[in-house]
């Protein structure tokens, strides 16, 4: 019962938690614009490596990823195992609660910018 | 000879045929693992934004002295940070990433010096994370040695922008 009340929670994830989280990927990425890395607005049920007018690595593009929870949670968990090639050279976010409170700000965040 | 040697981390001749085989050897087996070229590429497209984002903020004339001095200094800081992961790329036999022809900053939301140092901030605060996210990846250990060499430096950035909004500029005692 403790494990699925856990498992829950994980499931949701709280995305103020996830704000704090997301300043560590400031130096790359903001919502609203595309810089070192893609932007995150829109990106709940993107196709990976889709976003107009960013230069994607062709590992990105041909990874047929749709961001959703479990993909991102997937990916933040360790970008390079689950897409080899990325250039996104970070080793990720080993802890599972800090990963779900992340999707669950930019699923909040993303959904409401442009 | 000390990979680290004085400001600077290029490599020796010895070195860089070494990395140099190392990279061969990666790009051979296919490894999941990045190439430390493209992990120091990543690096220095990072560094290239954020000097041009000090240049957005050393330009807006919101900044008075002196903490215009000191944006100035943090982007020769950066300035070097790009110059030397650029050497190193291409002493590895890499091509590195060229600036953009053009960067795209919220500028509409910088009205006052406090906004300008709490981008700043972040940037810093984002550049310490990338850093450390980056350090365990690389094949050779003194490129990790170069990279976290970086991040010291990035957090010294973080603290005096924190200092100089008013906030602890230390507010934890491990960073993420």
């Amino acid at each position: 019962m403790k494990q699925m009340i856990l498992l829950a929670a994980l499931a949701t994830g709280d995305p103020q938690a996830g704000e704090a989280v997301y300043s560590r990927c400031l130096a790359c990425h903001s919502l609203e614009m595309h810089r070192t890395g893609p932007k995150h607005c829109g990106l709940f049920g993107r196709k990976a490596g889709s976003s107009p007018g960013y230069a994607y690595s062709p590992a990105m593009k041909r990874s047929k990823i749709v961001w959703d929870e479990k993909t991102l949670d997937r990916f933040l968990a360790d970008p390079l195992k689950t897409i080899p090639g990325t250039t996104m050279t970070y080793a990720g976010v080993p802890e599972a609660r800090e990963r779900a409170d992340l999707v669950a700000y930019l699923r909040k965040a993303g959904a409401g910018c442009g | 000879m000390s990979f680290l040697s004085r400001r600077h981390f290029l490599l020796s001749g010895t070195a860089v045929a070494l990395l140099a085989g190392t990279e061969a050897l990666a790009q051979k087996t296919g490894a999941a693992r990045p190439s430390d070229i493209t992990i120091l590429n990543t690096a220095l497209a990072a560094e290239l934004e954020a000097v041009a984002a000090y240049q957005v903020g050393a330009e807006s004339g919101l900044l008075q002295r002196p903490v215009l001095e000191l944006a100035v200094q943090f982007q020769g800081h950066h300035k070097e940070h790009a110059d030397v992961l650029a050497k190193t790329i291409a002493k590895l036999g890499g091509k590195a990433a060229e600036p953009k022809a053009k960067y795209q900053f919220p500028v509409e939301g910088l009205k006052n010096q406090a906004d300008v140092l709490r981008f700043a901030a972040a940037l810093e605060k984002g550049a310490v994370s990338a850093y450390l996210g980056a350090v365990p990846l690389f094949r050779n250990r003194d490129l990790s040695k170069a990279a976290a060499s970086i991040l010291g430096d990035e957090a010294m950035h973080w603290a005096v922008l924190r200092q100089a909004l008013g906030e602890n500029p230390v507010p934890v005692a491990f960073v993420s």
